[in-house]
């Protein structure tokens, strides 16, 4: 294995999306070893697919995540929080150095986009702080800045605990090829990726952690620490009700340690209830101003850059909403999910959010009501058209639960610039042709 | 016939003394659903509007001979609903709760498996058997009786092709919404094995989303298993990659759980596939006419 002191340029694990970022050893491994930096397991992810719900789940920053690792006995690199040039100096005069200024935000590629780097003193580690914060990495900006010391690689692994919602179980995966395009790596040679499903209910079984290390070829003086930090992943996915748990790399150090070197958590926004510590974390990065004003309001609103302004009551209906339009000729706006059961107040708070983006022309309001009362999408709208000036034409298809009170209402309130369609289809082609006059 | 929830159904609410939970627990039983019974704990020897309420669901299978439940309680305590009601052995359970934390359905899953109870959802609008038996939230005015059996993720977007098929002039047999969670009690697959048995339906309508692997299971499935025609609609062609659509498992990343992905599984097996809602119920009636 290569020896190497790097900072620790893993944007990979936040990649989600894109494809594989190409290798930055901050400092350059010797000739003939080649290092890829590739996206991790994204579509084995995909077709686990730990879920959001309609409240979405929560991508800890890396830092949040190593502080729970830590929290739970799972040893990471020493390492401070700064989010002013100043405090990441003061934060890596404390560390010492060599030590890695990062960008926390959740994407991958941070790497790639200049957002982590390697500081040998103290001069550097301003240069770095200066140029990284406020930097936009593919639409975050950086306000938050993680530094900590750099770690002497011995070897990488890849370790992860995740909901497998097809087997309805949680599944460890390992691999001794952490760090690389482990996700290619498995495809071509299925026994680089060692994957056991837990027993229901059950934590992680010592000796089961032990034989996947093993098996995986982990390095036989580290099996017991690699089968040891798999069990407490497991743990911490159970104990803070994670759907994902994801380290890459899980690194040996020099010294035969092995420490977590970086950190991907989701976690399961339904259960934060019973986490108000998580619940209180925030990540400013991500923050449309849409996007911000929705989450406040407690709204699912996600922004697609259009200029039809679509809101939907339950997401299955919403996503259809959007191929409708979109088959119709237009180009949607944005995702707003009203969810079940919206009141008036919602209705009023959504048309609020959709009206706020300047690029909106026309609005699809397309509700099929269940636990969702038309009467009570009606009220909203006309409450929201005394209390907001909602300057574009409004197309409005309702049908369902209390489907004639709500048509009676809004035919009595008689709305300028009211649209009302029978279908969905109709509806959508009615918008689209309103967008765009 | 029909699947799931029918005229032998006798259903108990837990949380019937609720907003929401009295509100459709009643419009169940004006549909003609036999609602024997509601659970509120500490609300036991109350009634509402004539429906008795006790504190425990089993006393309410003990007393009114309540075989499926529906569960309305607030999400944070529903899991333990869920289990209550399998612990008091009733056949089916129905939830409707949405927000249950994925870890506690984990267990929840397991426990119903294990007993041989049918759990259906969570975060689910519900079963209907038009004509017989409404249990949940779908709004029954929109559903004749017939032959088309429909499974959904998506609450919604079921009611909308049900009404679809409506105004084609054709009905279902039985409209099962499992619910968009990353974990449910039932998925495709256990509801297209009840829809071949049974012999009202005909057809099968089959409503996916955008993540999760359950459609390509599907697909898998119905090319062994499934000899009554299927016909299938797939939302979120154009859910931005990576964007959480606000679903369980609607979150893409690569081309796996897209709805591009889904509709090649599905075709490739020769379920047709509609382009929206609108031609999915166009297709399924031609399907059904026509064979």
């Amino acid at each position: 294995m290569v020896l190497e002191i790097r900072g620790i340029v893993r944007a990979q694990h936040y990649a989600k999306r894109g494809p594989a970022a190409p290798p930055q050893p901050i400092r350059a491994a010797p000739a003939g070893t080649v290092r890829r930096r590739g996206r991790s397991l994204d579509s084995l992810r995909a077709a686990l697919a730990p879920g959001a719900r309609r409240q979405e789940t929560m991508d800890l920053l890396e830092y949040q995540g190593k502080q729970l690792f830590a929290k739970h006995g799972i040893a990471v690199p020493s390492g401070r929080h700064a989010d002013t040039v100043e405090g990441a100096v003061e934060a890596a005069r404390e560390i010492g150095f060599p030590c890695v200024i990062k960008a926390q935000v959740p994407i991958g590629k941070r790497g790639k986009a200049g957002g982590i780097k390697l500081a040998k003193d103290e001069a550097e580690a301003r240069t770095h702080a200066e140029a990284i914060l406020g930097m936009d990495i593919r639409g975050f900006t950086v306000y938050d800045l993680w530094i900590e010391g750099a770690s002497e690689i011995a070897a990488e692994y890849y370790a992860s605990v995740v909901l497998d919602r097809g087997e309805k179980k949680l599944l460890a995966m390992l691999s001794r090829m952490g760090g690389m395009d482990v996700e290619e790596i498995a495809e071509q040679d299925p026994t680089a990726m060692v994957k056991r499903h837990l027993e229901p209910g059950k934590p992680l079984d010592a000796e089961l952690a032990r034989e996947i290390a093993r098996e995986a070829r982990i390095a036989d003086d580290v099996v017991d620490a690699v089968a040891e930090t798999l069990v407490k992943l497991a743990d911490v996915a159970v104990a803070e009700d994670a759907t994902l748990i994801e380290v890459n790399p899980l690194i040996v150090t020099a010294d035969r340690r092995v420490v977590a070197l970086d950190a991907k958590v989701t976690i399961d926004n339904n259960a934060l209830f019973r986490h108000p510590e998580l619940a209180e974390l925030r990540d400013r990065s991500s923050e449309d101003p849409q996007e911000a004003m929705a989450k406040e309001k407690g709204l699912t609103y996600v922004k697609l850059g259009g200029n039809i302004g679509i809101l939907g009551n339950g997401a299955g209906l919403c996503m259809s909403t959007l191929d409708v339009v979109a088959q119709a000729g237009g180009k949607p706006a944005n995702f707003l999910d009203a969810g079940g059961g919206s009141k008036a107040d919602a209705i009023v708070d959504a048309l609020e959010v959709i009206t706020s983006d300047p690029n909106v022309t026309a609005i699809l309001f397309n509700i099929f009501g269940g636990i969702t009362r038309c009467d009570e999408i009606a009220k909203g709208i006309i409450e929201a058209s005394q209390r907001i000036e909602i300057k574009v034409p409004l197309v409005v298809r309702l049908d369902g639960t209390n489907q004639e009170e709500g048509l009676r209402l809004l035919a009595e309130a008689n709305l300028p610039n009211l649209h009302q369609e029978k279908t969905m289809l109709g509806a959508a082609r009615r918008v689209v042709e309103l967008a765009n006059a | 016939m029909s699947i799931i929830v029918d005229e032998s159904t006798k259903l108990v609410v837990s949380g019937l003394t609720g907003r929401e939970g009295s509100f459709h627990g009643l419009r169940n039983r004006d549909y003609g659903t036999d609602v024997v019974a509601g659970v509120t704990p500490g609300k036991g020897g109350q009634d509402v509007d004539g429906i008795p309420v006790f504190d425990t669901i089993k006393e309410a299978v003990d007393e009114r001979g309540a075989n499926t439940s529906m569960i309305f309680v607030p999400a944070r305590f529903a899991a333990a609903a869920i289990d209550e009601a399998i612990d008091a052995g009733v056949e089916t359970v129905i939830a409707i709760t949405e927000g249950i934390p994925v870890h506690d359905m984990l267990k929840t899953y397991w426990k119903a498996r294990e007993a041989g109870v049918r759990l259906i959802g969570p975060n689910c609008p519900g079963v209907l058997s038009p004509g017989k038996a409404n249990v949940g939230i779908i709004p029954a005015q929109f559903f004749e009786r017939g032959k088309i059996g429909v499974v959904s993720k998506s609450g919604t977007l079921t009611y909308q092709i049900g009404n679809e098929l409506k105004q084609a002039g054709e009905g279902n047999s039985t409209i099962v919404g499992i619910g968009g969670d990353p974990i449910v009690g039932s998925d495709f697959i256990d509801i297209l094995k009840l829809f071949e048995q049974d012999p009202e339906t005909e057809l099968i309508v089959m409503v996916g989303e955008i993540g999760g692997d359950a459609e390509e299971r599907a697909a898998e499935f119905i090319a062994e298993h499934i000899s009554k025609p299927v016909v299938a609609y797939i939302a979120g062609f154009t859910a931005p990659p990576g964007k959480q659509m606000g679903h369980a498992g609607a979150i893409i990343s690569g081309s796996s759980g897209t709805a591009q992905a889904k509709k090649e599984a599905l075709e490739a097996k020769g379920v047709r596939v509609g382009t929206s809602p609108t031609e999915t119920a166009q297709i399924a009636v031609e399907v059904l006419r026509g064979g």
